[in-house]
Order: C-alpha cells, then sequence, then structure tokens
C-alpha cells in the first residue's frame, strides 16, 4: 500500500524480560500498530509456557507520550488473557498528559492495576521489599 | 472548499496515510507542529491522540487517503486544523457513528467521538460512495474560555 | 436616492458646523464632569481633550457614517475614550452612569447649533439636530465598547492571577499530596486543578492525593464530573484519590443530581483523608507513650 515508506525504520519488536517469576515489558516513543499486536502475541505465549506460575506482567509505559485507543485496547487486551492465566497486569509510569488525555477519550482500562513507576509495580506484585517504612517528612510527629 | 474564519497562512503540509508507518509519521508531524505553535503539554496530547485517532480510520475505514496540516493565525491565537480526507465507502450515518462504543472494526468504538471531546472543533464531511472528510482545529488560548467538555 | 444625498448632505453640513465651533464646543465640555475629572492637571488639557473628540465626530460627519461605530474616525480618540472611561469607572461610575454623561454632551452643542442657523432655515436646523442626536448616539456607543472590552481584559487578567494561585499542592506526608480547593470551580479551574495535581503525583512520587473541597461553595454537575475525571487520571497513573470535606449540604446536591461518586473514596474531612492514606501505607500515629503523664 505505502508507495515508498521513504527512510522510517521497520518497527523493531519490544523486547519482554524475564525478572525471575516478573515479565518485565518496557515501551517507549512511538509504538507501531504492527508492534504493539506482535507484543500481545509474544506476551500471551510467554505467559502461556513460562516455566514457573508467574507472578505477574509489569508494562512500563513511562517513556510513551500517547496512548490512543488502538494501544488502549491492546493493553486491555492483553490484562484481560494474562488474567485468564491466573496473571497480574500492572501498568507503570503513565504520564500525566498522556492519563488526562484517556479519561477525556473515555478510556479508564479498567482491567490492569496501576503503579506509578517499575520499582511501585514490583513490590505490588509483592517482588520487591515494600520500600521500608515511609519516614514522615522532617523527621517526626 | 472550506472557509476557513481566521486567516490560514501558506504553510500547509499534506502527509500521505497508507500504512501503519505512516500513522507514526502523523503522529510526529502534529507533534511536533503543535509543540512549534506552543500547545501546552497537554493540549498536544489530546491533539495528538485525536489526529491518531482520525489517522486511523482514515486507514483502516478509508482504505487510506491523506492529511492536510494548516497552521492559523487569527489575532493573537495562534492555531493547527487538520483535514483528514479519504475517498472511501463513506459514513452511512454520522450521527451513529459518533456515539460512544460504536465500532465498525477493530477499534474500542471511541475513535471518531473519542477524538472529538480531545479537540477544540471538529467536522465531519461524510458522503457515503464519495469518502469522509473529518476536519480538527485546536487554537493556543491561555483560558479555554470555559468551554464545557462536552458529552 | 434623493433621500441619501440628502442624509449625506446634512452629516456634511454637521461636520462643517463641528469644525466651525470647534474652540467654543471645546469649551464648553471641558466643563464637563466627564472631561474635568479625567484631565486634571488643567483645563488646557480638558480642552484639548475635547477638541480631539469634535474633531473625531467632524470627521466622522463629513463621511456620512453618522451611525458606524466602526468608522475610522473614531479610530484616533477611541485610546482616549478608553482611558477616560477607565478612570470614571474608578471614581465609581458605572457604564451606564458613563453612558448618561456622553448623552449630557449633546445638549451645549445642540443649543450652538441653533444659534448657528438661520431662524427661518427650520427644515434644516432639525435635519441637523437629528443628525446630531444620532452622532451623539454612536459616540455613546463607541465609548460603552471600550468601558466593555477594558473590563473584559481586566477579567481575565485577574481569571488568569487567580488560577495561578488558588490552586497549591501541599506535600502531606511522604507519599501523600492535598489540594485545598476554594472557590468556585469552573472549567478551567478543574483543568489547572487536575494538571497541577498530577504533575505533583509524579513529582512526590505520591501514592495518595487528596481533593479537599470544603472551601466549595456548590457542586454542580460540571464540577463532578471534573473531579471523577481528575479521580480516574490519577488511577491511570497508579495513584488513589480521596475527596475530602463534602459538607452535608453538597451532598444532598449530589444525590439530588443524581450524580453516582461511588467509584470514589470520600472522607468527610482533610483529617479523616489523612488517617486514611496513613493506614492504608501502614503508618500508625499515636501519642507518645509518657507524653500523657509528664506533660507540662
Amino acid at each position: 500500500m505505502t508507495g515508498l515508506p521513504t527512510s522510517r525504520p521497520a518497527p523493531a519488536p519490544v523486547p519482554v524480560l524475564a525478572l525471575g517469576d516478573v515479565l518485565l515489558v518496557t515501551l517507549r516513543g512511538e509504538l507501531h500498530d504492527g508492534a504493539a499486536e506482535q507484543l500481545q502475541d509474544d506476551l500471551a505465549h510467554r505467559i502461556a509456557s513460562g516455566p514457573a506460575p508467574l507472578q505477574g506482567v509489569v508494562i512500563d509505559i513511562s517513556g510513551v507520550e500517547i496512548v490512543d485507543s488502538f494501544l488502549g485496547r491492546v493493553l486491555a487486551e492483553i490484562a484481560a488473557a494474562a488474567s485468564l492465566l491466573a496473571t497480574r497486569t500492572v501498568l507503570a509510569g503513565m504520564r500525566p498528559a498522556v492519563a488526562i488525555t484517556l479519561v477525556e477519550l473515555g478510556l479508564t482500562l479498567p482491567g490492569p492495576v496501576t503503579a506509578l513507576d517499575v520499582e511501585a509495580a514490583l513490590s505490588l506484585l509483592g517482588r520487591a521489599p515494600v520500600s521500608a517504612l515511609p519516614v514522615p517528612p522532617e523527621g517526626g510527629v | 472548499m472550506h472557509a476557513p474564519s481566521a486567516s490560514a497562512s501558506a504553510a500547509t503540509t499534506r502527509l500521505h496515510i497508507g500504512s501503519d508507518a505512516d500513522l507514526a509519521w502523523v503522529r510526529h508531524e502534529v507533534r511536533q507542529a503543535a509543540a512549534g505553535l506552543g500547545f501546552s503539554l497537554v493540549q498536544q496530547t489530546k491533539l495528538v491522540t485525536a489526529a491518531s485517532e482520525l489517522a486511523r480510520n482514515t486507514l483502516v475505514h478509508g482504505g487510506g487517503g491523506h492529511v492536510e496540516m494548516t497552521h492559523l493565525e487569527d489575532g493573537a491565537g495562534r492555531g493547527l486544523r487538520l483535514a483528514f480526507t479519504d475517498e472511501g465507502p463513506g459514513i452511512p450515518d454520522p450521527e451513529l457513528a459518533m456515539t460512544d462504543g460504536y465500532t465498525s472494526g477493530g477499534g474500542l468504538g471511541l475513535g471518531l467521538s473519542g477524538a472529538k471531546r480531545l479537540v477544540q472543533e471538529f467536522t465531519l464531511d461524510s458522503r457515503p460512495g464519495r469518502g469522509t472528510t473529518v476536519t480538527i482545529t485546536d487554537w493556543t488560548t491561555v483560558l479555554p474560555a470555559a468551554r464545557t467538555g462536552g458529552s | 436616492m434623493a433621500e441619501h444625498d440628502t442624509a449625506l448632505g446634512t452629516a456634511q453640513e454637521l461636520g462643517a458646523f463641528l469644525e466651525r465651533r470647534r474652540e467654543q464646543i471645546a469649551q464648553r465640555w471641558a466643563d464637563a464632569a466627564l472631561f474635568r475629572t479625567v484631565f486634571t492637571v488643567s483645563r488646557d488639557e480638558a480642552v484639548e481633550a475635547c477638541k480631539a473628540v469634535v474633531d473625531a465626530l467632524a470627521e466622522v460627519a463629513r463621511t456620512g457614517r453618522l451611525e458606524d461605530v466602526t468608522a475610522p474616525g473614531f479610530g484616533a480618540v477611541r485610546d482616549q475614550l478608553g482611558r477616560m472611561s477607565a478612570s470614571r469607572s474608578r471614581a465609581g461610575q458605572n457604564p451606564s452612569q458613563i453612558a448618561d454623561e456622553i448623552a449630557g454632551l449633546r445638549e451645549p452643542v445642540g443649543a450652538l447649533l441653533r444659534a448657528d442657523f438661520d431662524e427661518d432655515a427650520v427644515e434644516r436646523t432639525h435635519a441637523c439636530l437629528v443628525a446630531l442626536t444620532v452622532l451623539m448616539g454612536t459616540l455613546r456607543l463607541v465609548v460603552l465598547q471600550t468601558t466593555v472590552h477594558a473590563g473584559e481584559e481586566l477579567i481575565a487578567r485577574q481569571r488568569e492571577q487567580l488560577l495561578e494561585v488558588a490552586t497549591p499542592v501541599i506535600r502531606l506526608w511522604e507519599g501523600i499530596v492535598a489540594v485545598p480547593l476554594i472557590g468556585t470551580l469552573d472549567s478551567a479551574r478543574s483543568q489547572v486543578v487536575m494538571e497541577n495535581l498530577l504533575e505533583a503525583i509524579v513529582g512526590q512520587r505520591a501514592r495518595y492525593a487528596i481533593l479537599d473541597i470544603t472551601g466549595v461553595p456548590t457542586v454542580d454537575s460540571l464540577v463532578a464530573q471534573h473531579l471523577m475525571k481528575t479521580v480516574a487520571a490519577a488511577r491511570l497513573m497508579g495513584a488513589e484519590c480521596i475527596v475530602s470535606g463534602i459538607r452535608p449540604a453538597i451532598a444532598q446536591t449530589i444525590v439530588h443530581l443524581g450524580i453516582d461518586l461511588g467509584s470514589i473514596t470520600t472522607r468527610a474531612s482533610l483529617a479523616d483523608a489523612l488517617a486514611h492514606a496513613l493506614t492504608r501505607q501502614g503508618i500508625v500515629v499515636s501519642p507518645r507513650p509518657a507524653a500523657g503523664a509528664s506533660a507540662p
């Protein structure tokens, strides 16, 4: 269809990183529709065929500048598929502008759990120590 | 064809929409233009997201087409107009197509109605069998003069 | 056609009269409150200002555009008229009182005009008086326009300043931020609140965000919608929003409007909301054990 796709690089597949019993996916910058669908397939396979039962999947979207209804659907479907396989999905690090836009768009993604960043996501899955006891500001009450 | 309310400076860019990669390119170009005009980060994000929805409509439902990007000026305000045009089958019932949840393929059915909520001006012009043009415009305003958020 | 020519002729005759009697008109106007209280340095200054207005009117009359508020002739004095009306506003005059003061300028000119024309040219005198009335009416509109415009600018500027100062985000604890909302929430302000709060969530790594609406007088469906959007956006980022300070009257309004805040965590007061957030983080605040017995 595209007559001449000029010099745009072909979308590279998104890497899926295994951290013990958690899968970590880091999305950044421009994500082509094809790469997003590819990721959806990859994750479904990794979750289903993983050696041990997985604690969860963490998708870091702190480097993503926009989430439109297409990517929103992909994320929701990843979470739904993971949940069928008894695995939790945590969406980490959504930027404020992206969150405002999604809400305005009418997309609230009730499926996946959300976290401020990857660290918070991991502790939510019970992977890392709950960053100890939070210390009150200016020492003491 | 269009009767722009404000003077359109000569800067009109036309981008082809024929593939996935083109969608990414449209997003990139709209982002650059919006940032260049001084839109706030939130406004940029909304506009790029709306452009992504509409470009995908053009690709998926219209069988490809193009978008025309025009810089506008109206007094102190500056704006960006995006017109997405295809020569696809058209939309038989625009009112139905604007309803949340209505979908004719793939997405969450938020494409048109969602895009409309993200921008200040939105017009849909479609003739069955003749194609569709969706035009959106956003302005740089310090205060969005108490716009009520649609719906 | 003939009628049009006559109208133009009358307007031009009026213009010629204004030009001829420029000095006298200016002298009489200079004593009117409108000019006297604005141009306070000297009477000459007021007279000069009056002459500028007379010149503008004469110019407009010569072009025959007696009813046209956009006539180029007004251009030269628009700024001056704006300053005058602004100064009268500051002195406590409302726009309609300012308009009355403008209307009051017509009478001295009318008197001069009647004296200027031949006794037997009744019809021409009458026509010129009518034209003068029309022209002064247009001047009144021009002044009103500049008054309203200046008011709008002032309001816009103040709204902007208000937006900036009225929505601080406060860090209450490690991981807990709060916005105490005070005053009416409109669409623009809610947007600023939402953006500030979400930025603070990132900046402070806040797991909890409290929106305190104790100081918000009313909640309509639009405000409620904005609250829900803020809560939803915060959730997408991984933070929980708590709305506190819903006064009984507002709670009732919300019920009456049929708005469902069911999915939102609410607490009666900011303190309750903080306690909720602390508890959820596993933090227990208790008095120092020995304090009760030995405190001074």
